[in-house]
């Protein structure tokens, strides 16, 4: 019980601090309302890239995006700039905020996930 | 009266129900008492000729006054073609259908010569009209230009043509301000910039002949990050342009620009156009609140450090508007002053957020000379059909396109809901 408890304050603590990021690092491209901007920044409201596979998303926070990739058959002009400075516990927040925002209900991000994703095990 | 019947497209709502536009016969609603939305000066009235016709980008009206317009598509659009011939099939000047063709998606259109040209974002093409203005060989367009740089970002291809047999060509900077890594922070510029060899200016070609490439034409002007509103001024017989500057101050610069400093600057800028102009992207931006040519500070500039090497605006606006349509108005209809005055579309922007975001109207600069003769004004608002726009798609429509019809009529599409506005002046 006092598990679960934890768990929940600790997302919900989360995602204030994710608030955080959002507003100084995505909110000027992404918006406040997370929709982006039509035709050259993509919106962030329950498109497959932000529910589904948490990697996708990590990835693309760390590396950018300026692949010329269809998202919900729209195209997107912009280079979307690589975050790699922002630690772990950043973007772990940042994410789970978004994933829990404008409209989007989802699953937390966690700083292992993150990690896994910015160092991946080399397999043999 | 004359009565005017609307069918409602991409469930636009303009008053009308599905079930009312089903039988025309019905009800009857003449929308030019409200101008179509817009607020305008006295005199003028306005309507929706067409609506709901995607992604309209710009606009070409020919001397016998066929409208064509350029879209952008992608699956989910109505139309899967690039040009669109409106019609007004019962003359009550409601465009309500139109006949699609191009298979390229893209921006730019111009009509010379009894010719209709068009650009994808690689290519541009051009179809002969036929003695009525419509197009001979819908499927089969003469490729004039190929293989132009496209690499994502500022791939627009607009165009224009002079009236000596000339065919200009915007291509974008494939960069906000040509750092290494495109948009972070930290990431330094190069220098001297090698995007400027193949994009990031305006290219010259001919207007006649085929599959010209990079080798066929010739740089005429460079140090332009983007440019969509571009028109031939017949006045002074030269090109004019409208450059997009830069975005990201705060978000790349914070120790040198806070966030309001970076929704106002840089300029959006104007340029009269030469062989060999120098508008100075990404070395410089113009800052309109002290009118100079500030060192960008990618490259050593600090906000304040300034040059004068590079070719200076004719005039400056506010930051970020997104100059989409540049016109010189040489009609009649129009009160003497509009006269080879320069109206601009300004699309409206996104990167002044958090501040509020600006434009979203067309805008208006009286010209006596060949240089602008008075401040800027703006001549219709009311697009974003809301006062404060925060998040750039909250606006309703964003003019980007304009053309000059026959009888001296002003053109205007909206990209947003393909909405095409006609502006005229009634005098009353």
């Amino acid at each position: 019980m006092i598990c679960v408890f934890a768990q929940t304050t600790n997302v919900k603590e989360s995602i204030v601090r994710g608030k955080k990021v959002y507003d100084k690092v995505c909110l000027s491209c992404h918006m406040s309302d997370g929709g982006g901007v039509p035709k050259m920044n993509p919106p962030l409201i329950q498109t497959d890239y932000v529910l589904g596979d948490k990697k996708k998303i990590i990835y693309i926070v760390l590396h950018g995006m300026s692949e010329r990739v269809p998202i919900e058959d729209e195209y997107y002009s912009n280079n979307m700039a690589p975050h790699a400075d922002l630690n772990d516990q950043q973007i772990a927040d940042v994410l789970t905020y978004v994933r829990n925002n404008f409209g989007n209900k989802a699953d937390a991000v966690t700083v292992a996930e993150v990690k896994a994703v910015r160092n991946p095990i080399k397999k043999k | 009266m004359k009565k005017i019947i609307f069918l409602l497209f991409a469930g636009m709502s303009i008053g009308l129900t599905k079930a009312n536009v089903v039988d025309p016969v019905k009800t009857k609603k003449n929308n030019s008492a409200d101008n179509a939305g817009l607020t305008l000066p006295s005199g003028f009235v306005a309507t929706k000729i067409a609506d709901g016709l995607g992604s309209t980008r710009h606009i070409a009206i020919s001397p016998k006054g066929k409208i064509y317009t350029k879209i952008n598509y992608n699956k989910r659009s109505k139309y899967q073609n690039g040009i669109l011939l409106l019609k007004d099939l019962n003359g009550d000047g409601i465009y309500d259908t139109a006949f699609a063709f191009g298979n390229f998606s893209g921006t730019g259109i111009c009509i010379r010569n009894g010719y209709l040209y068009a650009s994808s974002d690689e290519e541009v093409f051009r179809f002969k009209l036929d003695e009525n203005d419509q197009v001979i060989n819908p499927n089969q367009p003469e490729k004039i230009i190929t293989g132009l740089i496209s690499r994502h970002e500022h791939e627009a291809k607009a165009i224009t043509l002079d009236y000596a047999g000339n065919i200009y060509v915007n291509i974008g900077a494939y960069s906000n301000a040509c750092q290494v890594e495109d948009r972070k922070k930290g990431s330094p510029s190069m220098n001297p910039c090698p995007i400027l060899d193949s994009a990031g200016g305006i290219w010259k070609f001919k207007a006649d002949k085929l599959n010209q490439t990079y080798s066929d034409g010739v740089r005429y002007a460079t140090g332009l990050r983007n440019v969509v509103g571009l028109d031939w001024n017949t006045a002074t017989n030269s090109l004019f342009v409208m450059q997009h500057g830069r975005d990201q101050l705060h978000d790349l610069f914070p120790e040198l620009y806070d966030t309001k400093q970076s929704a106002e600057l840089p300029a959006e800028t104007m340029y009269e156009l030469h062989q060999g102009s120098n508008c100075g992207w990404p070395y410089i931006y113009y800052d309109h609140l002290v009118n100079k040519e500030i060192i960008a500070p990618e490259y050593g500039g600090d906000g304040k450090k300034s040059t004068t090497q590079y070719q200076a605006p004719v005039i400056a606006f506010p930051g970020h508007l997104a100059p989409n349509g540049l016109l010189f108005y040489t009609g009649n209809q129009f009160p003497e002053k509009y006269k080879n005055g320069a109206f601009i579309a300004f699309h409206g922007s996104w990167n002044r957020a958090p501040e509020p975001q600006e434009g979203y109207y067309v805008v208006f600069v009286p010209f006596k000379n060949g240089k602008p003769n008075g401040p800027w004004e703006v001549f219709a608002k009311g697009f974003a059909g809301k006062d404060l726009i925060e998040s750039t798609r909250q606006a309703d429509h964003r003019p980007c396109g304009l053309a000059q019809a026959p009888d001296g009529s002003l053109y205007v599409t909206d990209d947003s809901k393909g909405t095409i506005y006609k502006i005229s002046y009634s005098g009353k």
